[in-house]
């Protein structure tokens, strides 16, 4: 991809966001009380932690704080991967149904890409950002100093976890090309949501640990990020799976959508 | 009008709901089963804070078993008693109109929408019943079954009143949609309170004394914790007076949902004109 092109695409996404902004902007009140909601269940899980390290000091070789970190960016991902794909990825079966897709197939920009980034979600980063505050104070309380390079490590595998959220979720998605209820397929995907803030010390080797790392990494994309900045031993193996994986999730999220595009014949006909 | 025809007249509906949810059944099994997965983690998280204590150890007196049944119980009591979206419909037939019909005929809302909510339930337990009870065997060896034969009596009794009473907040925070325009936050609101204090998260036992207490003041317990605990066998003072808190908290329910439903309606006629 060239320089024109990928400017293009960055002035068509800035486009896309004045949209957000002007249709969030429209129901003020309603926009703050969606803040207010996931504030209140970001507070449940970690009171669910206060009350956990209530029985014990450590679990699974993780302190309070470190576990209040992990929270924290397992929250963070999440709300990032909500804020910037959460709604498309959900509106592509309404798309298909309404016969919306097919108009879309014959603009001349990438239909994923305008499926996948149409709307941006102000909300959610506020929250984000929220969850970045948490991050920030149980960093404090545990007295982290992390490097540059830690800190930059960080954001790349924060990338990758979003980046896997969204290649699973646009998997699922698709399956609405042959069902038109995948709606609650998606639903049940964001169920799995709750494990990745669980700390993987806790899981011993056995189906539950493989599946969440190797099948639907879920055990990876907030503890890897999490550990990068706490700096745990053992971190570039675990970097580097988590990137692996979040190109594997990708990939095969690509390759469903054209092997589905392919046998696509709109919803009309 | 009869008892007889009453019954046949809201027998008919609970058919009708029926015949509505059946078509949902793979979305039911799929949400059933789904829901169960992160409880796997959960409960493993458990295990190895077990693992910490001395053989045998418990904490706020459960052992691992009784917290691995705790959780498993709650799951149940939800699969059994949780409004699916029963609260969004009720929303949306009041901001749509559609209850305008309901008041020109013979027919009570809020039996009609009672006997729909039994008849979801009854369809997505059914569905939820194959993988919870798979579920329950793959965690046999930690699963405590009652002692006293009166338990098998009592704990359905808990359930169908906490699953009245999950009923009546469900119908009560739609009503709201008489005032707002836009419920759907203010139900999630609720429903972040419901999560934990109801049990869901943890049991209510872990939590400091002062916070119990306030929690106990809120109808929530009612709804998983006390069946719960009534599965797990509590002594039985307790218990009798965890019923007749139970009960009340059904009353003012009851009370408060007839209430609500003609303050609003004195709204939405007005508004109608």
């Amino acid at each position: 991809m060239d320089m024109s092109t990928l400017q293009r695409y960055a002035a068509i996404y800035g486009a896309l966001w004045r949209n957000s902004v002007t249709r969030e902007m429209q129901f003020k009140t309603n926009f703050l009380l969606w803040i207010v909601v996931e504030l209140l269940w970001f507070a449940l899980q970690l009171a669910f932690m206060q009350v956990l390290y209530g029985q014990t000091e450590s679990i699974g070789g993780w302190n309070r704080w470190q576990v209040f970190l992990l929270v924290g960016v397992s929250n963070f991902i999440q709300q990032l991967f909500t804020a910037i794909f959460l709604t498309n990825v959900n509106e592509l079966s309404e798309h298909v149904r309404t016969g919306k897709l097919d108009f879309m197939l014959l603009l001349p920009v990438n239909t994923r890409f305008l499926i996948s980034f149409r709307k941006v979600d102000l909300g959610s980063f506020i929250n984000a950002a929220l969850a970045a505050v948490v991050i920030l104070y149980a960093g404090l309380r545990l007295d982290l100093h992390p490097s540059l390079l830690q800190f930059l490590g960080f954001i790349v595998v924060c990338i990758a976890g979003i980046s896997v959220h969204y290649s699973i979720m646009f998997l699922l998605a698709t399956i609405a090309f042959s069902t038109v209820r995948a709606q609650g397929i998606l639903t049940g995907y964001y169920n799995l949501f709750n494990i990745a803030r669980l700390p993987d010390g806790a899981f011993q080797r056995g189906t539950f640990k493989a599946v969440f790392t190797f099948v639907v990494p879920m055990l990876l994309v907030a503890n890897v990020p999490a550990k990068t900045l706490l700096g745990f031993p053992s971190m570039p193996s675990q970097i580097g799976l988590l990137m692996l994986m979040s190109l594997v999730c990708f990939s095969a999220s690509e390759w469903f959508w054209r092997w589905s595009l392919r046998r696509y014949t709109s919803a009309s006909s | 009008m009869s008892w007889a025809a009453g019954w046949r007249k809201y027998g008919r509906v609970l058919v009708i709901g029926i015949q509505n949810t059946l078509v949902y059944r793979a979305n039911f099994l799929f949400r059933a089963s789904i829901s169960l997965v992160p409880l796997l983690g959960t409960l493993q998280v458990w295990r190895t804070i077990f693992a910490g204590k001395p053989d045998g150890g418990t904490i706020a007196g459960y052992t691992l078993s009784g917290m691995i049944s705790y959780y498993l119980i709650v799951n149940v009591v939800d699969a059994l008693t949780a409004v699916t979206d029963d609260d969004w419909e009720i929303a949306a037939d009041i901001r749509d109109g559609k209850i305008s019909q309901f008041l020109l005929r013979p027919i009570d809302y809020l039996t009609y929408r009672l006997c729909l909510y039994l008849s979801g339930r009854a369809i997505y337990t059914s569905v939820a019943l194959i993988p919870v009870t798979l579920f329950t065997l793959y965690l046999r060896h930690d699963f405590v079954w009652p002692n006293h034969p009166i338990t098998l009596l009592l704990f359905p009794l808990s359930v169908l009143m906490g699953g009245l009473l999950q009923f009546f907040i469900a119908y009560l925070m739609a009503l709201l949609a008489f005032w707002f325009l836009d419920v759907s936050t203010l139900i999630f609101i609720q429903f972040a309170f419901e999560y934990i204090a109801s049990g869901h998260l943890f049991p209510l036992d872990l939590l400091p004394a002062g916070l119990q207490t306030i929690i106990f003041l809120t109808p929530y317990p009612y709804l998983s914790y006390f069946p719960a605990k009534v599965y797990l066998e509590e002594d039985s003072g307790p218990l009798a007076y965890g019923f007749a808190v139970q009960a009340a908290w059904l009353l003012i329910g009851y009370f408060a949902a007839r209430w609500a439903w003609s303050r609003g309606l004195r709204r939405y006629t007005a508004a109608g004109g």
